[in-house]
């Protein structure tokens, strides 16, 4: 028998899942908090060295150091942070339009059967063609600027919400639905109270996936034509065979694709503080 | 009309609702017509508690459906204090197998939802969600999200908020199915207590018959289907019920008439 007195007293640390005492215990539990940089740290070093020892030029590719060096001069001078800026703001307009519109059309499609009919083959016929064909027609109709670009995001970022959007109405649970015909809601207060919330977790999971793809639609967008960007800048720093550059370039391209992951993450893991963060759909 | 079953003139209450001829018929992927409950004929009265037993698939929850006007009928009539009625009822509160509480929703907003889907006042109906809340023992719970309550305490969220509109009737679908015998045992005192004191008319689906008998004041069991009225048993208990009573041999008395329905059906071995 254990008294109230004894159990007080035990020592929390002891109980399995409580947080680990100790430098190899805390290891055990997060490895990647030490051996992602060390990784790193390795891969790089042996680059370093096996480039200086091979004298791979520099036009050919770049050593580490040749491309913090870069990294450097590109984000000093403003240059990086101008065309990337530009970059972003073209993937965000783009990703939050493709949004919306997948909303707006998820939700029509997940509720009329009629609707989905009509337009199903049409989004099986456009999604299957690769939309990157699509990006030289984008410029003739819409320009150099940051119009076609913000298009092109968007079209690539649209499917994989659409389609997390109609997969995530149409899973709500029956049950809920019935309490809610129960209580004579009408079909809005139904989408709104119950079968949104319900699809959110879906929803976000398509987010994820799409935010990325807005970048890399905006990328594309980029390398077809325009004046600005950093996919504009990876093109004019290969044509110079600043390899180094492009590499720098890469680097914030990779930087800006995990902080918009990570925003995401916060904004699911505050909007959507009901759900397990096991049960959440892992991108 | 079978009027020995329905008319039941020595009580008092007024009849609340009135069921003629009321069936449910399915159509099978291949075609063929399932007569899954019916044709029924039966009167709720005002005030009272009513337990339905049968055995599985015999059309216990069709019932309660084709009444909270979830299904169509297929023939038949029910009429709400003389008025015909289809589909859902303001007049109504449901209650489920499961809680069915929406996850994102504190307690007091699960309780909430028939206030604001109903576009009720919502002071008023924030005092009474309340009080409710009380009357089922979640006082403190009530700023707690579902995932943080034990399945008893869910149900009786979902109790609290089948009653917030203040609904004349309220529809138990093996609302405490789902839960151990214990908590089973408890809610079963308290949804007795709730009647009591909210003087609701209550329709109970059960499968158990001594839940049936200790919680009805009328059990109506149904046959194998299609579910047809096999009896109607008055449970003359007493209002003050307590769990000793089950042992007690009146007790038995009923839960024998009852279980004799099914096994001369050859539901019980």
């Amino acid at each position: 028998m254990i008294t109230a007195k004894e159990s007080a007293a035990a020592p929390l640390e002891a109980l399995p899942g409580e947080a680990p005492v100790g430098l190899w215990a805390r290891l055990r539990e997060s490895p990647e908090w030490v051996f992602v940089p060390l990784l790193f740290f390795v891969i790089t070093g042996v680059w370093e060295w096996a480039f200086k020892v091979l004298e791979v030029p520099l036009y050919v590719a770049p050593a580490p150091s040749n491309i913090w060096r870069s990294l450097v001069y590109g984000i000093s001078s403003g240059l990086f942070i101008d065309n990337g800026l530009y970059t972003l703001t073209t993937a965000m307009i783009g990703f939050l339009s493709a949004t919306v519109a997948a909303l707006i059309l998820g939700g029509l499609i997940a509720q009329s059967r009629f609707i989905e009919r009509i337009l199903y083959p049409y989004l099986i016929a456009i999604q299957t063609t690769p939309k990157i064909a699509i990006a030289p027609l984008f410029i003739i109709w819409f320009g150099f600027g940051m119009t076609s670009k913000a298009i092109m995001a968007g079209v690539v970022a649209f499917f994989p919400i659409l389609v997390n959007v109609i997969v995530g109405l149409r899973s709500t649970d029956v049950q809920r639905i019935e309490l809610m015909r129960s209580l004579r809601a009408t079909r809005w207060q139904t989408f709104t109270m119950v079968r949104l919330p319900s699809a959110a977790p879906m929803i976000f999971a398509g987010l994820q996936v799409a935010i990325i793809f807005s970048i890399l639609g905006a990328i594309v967008g980029e390398f077809v034509g325009s004046r600005k960007g950093l996919g504009n800048l990876i093109l004019q720093m290969n044509t110079n065979l600043d390899t180094a550059g492009v590499f720098a370039a890469l680097v914030c391209l990779s930087a800006m694709g995990i902080s918009l992951h990570l925003l995401m993450q916060w904004l699911q893991r505050k909007l959507l503080f009901w759900v397990n963060q096991e049960q959440l759909p892992r991108v | 009309m079978d009027d020995g079953r329905t008319g039941r003139s020595e009580l008092a209450a007024p009849a609340l609702i009135q069921i003629e001829q009321l069936e449910k018929k399915y159509r099978t992927r291949d075609g063929q017509v399932v007569q899954a409950l019916g044709p029924i004929d039966l009167t709720i009265l005002q005030g009272e508690f009513i337990t339905v037993v049968g055995p599985s698939g015999c059309g216990k929850s069709t019932l309660l459906n084709l009444l909270a006007g979830l299904i169509e009928r297929s023939g038949g009539s029910i009429r709400v204090r003389g008025t015909p009625i289809d589909g859902p009822q303001r007049d109504i509160g449901v209650v489920f197998q499961s809680a069915v509480l929406l996850p994102w929703k504190t307690t007091f907003e699960n309780v909430m939802l028939p206030a604001t889907v109903l576009g009720l006042d919502r002071v008023k109906a924030g005092e009474r969600a309340k009080t409710l809340l009380e009357m089922v023992g979640l006082k403190d719970f009530v700023q707690k999200y579902p995932n943080e309550l034990s399945g008893g305490m869910q149900q009786r969220v979902a109790i609290a908020r089948a009653l917030v509109h203040d609904p004349t009737m309220l529809l138990m679908d093996e609302p405490f199915g789902a839960l151990d015998a214990m908590t089973r045992e408890s809610m079963n005192l308290e949804i007795r207590r709730i009647w009591r004191d909210s003087g609701k008319t209550v329709l109970f689906v059960t499968h158990s018959i001594p839940e049936a008998v200790f919680l009805g004041t009328r059990v109506l069991v149904l046959s194998p289907r299609p579910g047809r009225i096999a009896d109607l048993v008055e449970v003359d208990l007493g209002d003050e019920r307590d769990l000793d009573l089950m042992t007690s041999d009146r007790f038995g008395t009923y839960s024998r008439r009852i279980r004799r329905h099914f096994q001369s059906k050859g539901v019980i071995e």
